[in-house]
């Protein structure tokens, strides 16, 4: 096992109380297996991803425990977590493109960054990796406004994977990206894993139907919590979760017309995470439930490798 | 009928406008009411551009835009936008983060409606809500960052109808949603077209063009590579380049690798 | 949003204090006055009197009541520093939001006239007015630091007017009809309503500064008191070799507490406003 995440609790401090956006998440990633993490816009996907890596100032790790390669993350403590980020565990936040340095060279800004972390610039080994994004060596010369949104995306990749992290996160890294800019990311990254850039992966996106290409597992979050993990083809074809199949079954898909079939999507909205009431979060939209969803439905190994938490299918 | 003809955009660029891009080039479409027209094409390709030009937030370099043979240049803003509005992409940017996000609505009172009582408002307010399906209690009188992208979009789609719009622009408004929301403004959007709205759909998902409309642009460079029927677009290529933009779609039972 | 701000505000000490310190000389510079009721400038008594319980801040060489001259001069010194920051805010904000908004060929224009004040040599020029026009009033100061001081200011509000333009709030104002100036007024200024006040403290404090050294280099005002020109006149009639420290001691701390004061608020406002900086 790579990464290790035992019932993690991150909550958000606000004036009005604790958002719990990551209420007691448990999973398990293998050596150079990739996880799709996909739910609900507001689910707590991003603070899975930094939660493994920085909370920010507003986050608060309530309980629950990282281990990565067999070793405790001290993800509350802002210090003692500097040794391992980048190095054992790298982040590609969410609007990362965006995020660059306008007012450096892209060369010079990979040289700082490598600086600050005290590691030497492997020029060779930095070219070897543009070669293999398709990215030309002089972009090194330009300034990030120069490059377009998919070279910028490729460009982040290489310089967070540099020092060969066990851990990738990529934080919808394709949203913005059109089709075909899309598939040549979701292609590089799969090259990363296969070539040992990055031992394994956590490849955040609520598009299913791209996960799907690249994830060999996708899990499925619902307001804060755990809802299904199993096999990406699984998950795709033989969901158990009644939000997962509904969520599945209101994907558009190319030969589909609003004429000839019309989709449906889920009514309702997600609870409000001040403060939820127990029970299911699902509940108020899920067309299943029943008296037994008022309390907690515990994440169950359903067949080998397929966790879902859901009384109707325990 | 909403008509482009031999549209071009050229951008001045760097210091003093010393260099020149050439985003749209000789662009010519149309959309009949009632119906929806697909403008899909990657990144930078000019697609918003496009729909700017048809909002009049930017003026065309070359070519003309005409409603009914009339062109828009001789109409005066406010007329026109009485006649064909516009949805973006950002849920979260298209509202005044400083303020509740029902001032949309006020805005077009403002303008348009000074004159017309409380009651009279209010009712109009709720008709075109009620065509979103969104519950006044829901979505009234709360600020941007309380409402989720799905009602926001719904809510600027609902601002666009009190004004009896004839066309609608709508640029990647479905992209920063999720996948459930995603289908149901797509719906709400198919839902108008029957009503006689005609709708400039941009995208760079071809499988949501797919869904709903009836003809389709392909734009490669600023410039329209393919444009007919969606069926025909969708089932016969004919450019190199929309065949590639096909076969890059994600599709949920088929991976890359299989279909290749 | 806004009782989000004042929760901020209420516990943030960096701006209670500076602005405790601002409001309590504020409130002397414009009650103080009512209750002296000798112009400043009188001779009222004993030279030289240290401090004491007839003159609070004692007398200089001419017998000039010192309290009398700091209540006056810190008068005179937060309207010169209103005044000019006003102004300069003012303009500052045109040139911005005009400039940010417009683009193009408004905005070169702007940004070459911005370039040209920025790099206008203002002692030089104050001199030279000095000798052509000879007025030499508060008011006159306070118009003079308000124009040549906007132009840092126009510089930054024109980048965040260039930011918050793109943003697709603006674009769907004027797809509502909505004219420049109203979309300026009530889209983009609100946005930036903090940033605006933090500007002004800015200015209000930078205008304070230069105005005292204007005095102290004899470019002050001829017909009111301010506490730059104390600190001239006590330099100028070597208060220090007399060890008259009752005349240079408060309106040197009165300037340095209001500045500071107002920096202090400033960075504290800051935090109140950025939600980053903001300690919870
Ligand atoms: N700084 C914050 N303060 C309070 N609540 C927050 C904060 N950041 C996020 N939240 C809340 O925490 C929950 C999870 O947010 P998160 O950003 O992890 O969602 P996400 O799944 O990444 O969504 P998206 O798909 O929109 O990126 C949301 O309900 C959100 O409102
Ligand atoms: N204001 C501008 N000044 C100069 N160039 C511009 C400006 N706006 C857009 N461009 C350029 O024009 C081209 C077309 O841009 P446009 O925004 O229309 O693309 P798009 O198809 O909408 O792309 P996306 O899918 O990324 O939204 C791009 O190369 C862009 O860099
Ligand atoms: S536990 Fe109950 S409410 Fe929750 S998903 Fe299952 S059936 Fe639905
Ligand atoms: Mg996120
Ligand atoms: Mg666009």
């Amino acid at each position: 096992m790579t990464l290790e995440v035992d019932d993690l609790r991150v909550y958000y401090r606000t004036l009005k109380g604790d958002v719990q956006a990551l209420d007691g998440v448990s999973f398990g990633l293998r050596d150079g297996e990739i996880l799709g993490l996909a739910g609900e816009s507001g689910c707590g996907k991003t603070t899975l991803g930094k939660a493994l890596i920085r909370l920010d100032g507003r986050m608060k790790h309530v309980g629950g425990s990282v281990t990565l390669d067999g070793q405790v993350l001290p993800i509350g403590d802002d210090v003692k977590m500097n040794p391992y980020r980048f190095k054992q565990v790298s982040l590609i936040p969410q609007y990362s493109m965006s995020a660059m340095n306008p007012t450096r060279k892209i060369g010079r800004m990979v040289r700082e960054l490598l600086e600050s972390r005290r590691e030497k610039l492997d020029l060779d080994e930095l070219h070897a990796r543009l070669d293999l994004v398709e990215l030309p060596k002089d972009v090194l010369g330009k300034y990030p406004i120069e490059l377009s949104g998919g070279m910028k995306q490729r460009m982040v990749m290489v310089i967070s994977t540099l020092l060969n992290p066990s851990l990738l996160i990529a934080d919808e890294i394709t949203s913005a990206l059109d089709v075909s800019t899309q598939k040549a990311v979701v292609t590089t990254l799969k090259g990363f894993r296969d070539r040992g850039f990055v031992k394994s992966m956590i490849f955040i996106t609520h598009d299913i139907s791209l996960t799907n290409q690249l994830a060999d597992t996708i899990m499925v979050m619902y307001a804060g919590k755990l809802a299904e993990k199993a096999p990406a083809s699984t998950v795709v074809n033989a969901p158990k979760h009644p939000y997962t199949q509904l969520l599945i079954s209101s994907l558009p898909e190319v030969g589909v017309r609003y004429a000839d079939k019309r989709l449906t999507g889920i009514p309702g909205n997600p609870p409000s995470l001040l403060d939820p009431v127990p029970g299911c979060r699902f509940r108020d939209r899920c067309p299943l439930a029943f008296e037994k969803c008022a309390e907690d439905p515990p994440p169950v190994e359903v067949e080998k490798d397929h966790v879902v938490a859901c009384w109707k299918a325990a | 009928m909403l008509k482009l003809d031999g549209v071009t955009k050229v951008y001045r660029i760097g210091a003093f406008g010393g260099q020149t891009m050439t985003a749209v080039d000789e662009a010519g479409f149309e959309i009949k009411p009632g119906e929806v027209v697909s403008l899909i094409g990657e990144s930078g390709s000019g697609k918003s551009t496009i729909g700017k030009m048809v909002l009049r937030l930017l003026p065309p370099t070359s070519g003309t835009i005409s409603i009914d043979g009339r062109d828009v240049r001789q109409m005066g803003k406010r007329d026109y936008y009485r006649k064909v509005q516009g949805v973006f992409q950002d849920p979260f940017s298209s509202y005044n983060p400083v303020f509740k996000a029902d001032r949309v609505f006020a805005m077009i009172r403002e303008v348009y409606f000074k004159g017309v009582p409380d009651k009279e408002w209010t009712a109009k307010i709720e008709a075109a809500l009620d065509a979103v399906r969104l519950s006044p209690g829901a979505v009234l009188n709360k600020f941007p960052h309380q409402l989720s992208g799905g009602q926001l979009q719904r809510l600027l789609i609902a601002r666009a109808l009190l004004l009896d719009i004839e066309y609608l622009v709508a640029d990647e408004i479905i992209s920063m949603l999720d996948a459930s929301t995603r289908i149901d403004v797509l719906n709400l959007l198919a839902d108008l077209k029957q009503r006689g709205l005609g709708v400039l759909f941009i995208t760079h998902d071809l499988a949501l063009g797919n869904y709903i409309s009836e003809r389709t642009v392909v734009l490669h460079k600023g410039r329209i590579v393919e444009y007919g029927p969606t069926d025909a677009v969708f089932e016969q290529p004919e450019h190199a380049y929309t065949r590639k933009l096909l076969a890059s779609v994600p599709q949920l039972h088929t991976k890359w690798e299989d279909a290749s | 949003m806004k009782a989000e701000a004042l929760y901020f505000a209420i516990r943030n000490t960096k701006l209670l204090v500076g602005a405790g310190i601002i409001l309590v000389l504020l409130g002397i510079g414009v009650i103080g006055p009512f209750f002296i009721d000798k112009p400043p400038t009188e001779y009222v008594g004993m030279q030289m009197q240290p401090p004491g319980g007839e003159f609070w801040l004692g007398t200089n060489t001419f017998g000039q009541d010192l309290w009398a001259q700091f209540v006056h001069g810190l008068r005179t010194t937060f309207l010169v520093g209103a005044l000019g920051g006003g102004i300069a805010a003012v303009i500052g904000m045109v040139v911005g939001f005009l400039a940010g908004y417009k683009g193009g060929w408004i905005d070169e224009i702007l940004n070459m006239l911005t370039n040209i004040v920025l790099v206008l040599p203002t002692l030089a020029v104050l001199f030279i007015l000095n000798a052509y026009i000879g007025v030499r009033s508060a008011g006159m100061q306070a118009l003079f630091i308000g124009l040549t001081q906007w132009p840092w200011a126009a510089r930054s509000i024109r980048a965040q007017t260039f930011s918050l333009r793109g943003r697709d709030f603006v674009d769907l104002a004027r797809l509502s009809g909505v004219g420049s100036g109203r979309i300026i007024m009530r889209e983009i200024a609100p946005n930036m309503s903090s940033y605006l006040l933090l500007t002004f403290i800015l200015l209000f404090g930078g205008s304070i500064l230069i105005a005292s050294s204007l005095d102290f280099i004899g470019l002050g005002p001829t017909d009111a008191v301010s506490l730059g020109l104390m600190l001239q006149q006590a330099h100028q009639w070597s208060a220090m070799h007399l060890g008259l420290w009752w005349w240079f001691v408060p309106p040197g701390a009165g300037i340095t507490l209001i500045v500071g004061a107002l920096y202090v608020a400033n960075v504290g406002l800051d935090e109140v406003f950025n939600p980053k900086l903001r300690e919870l």
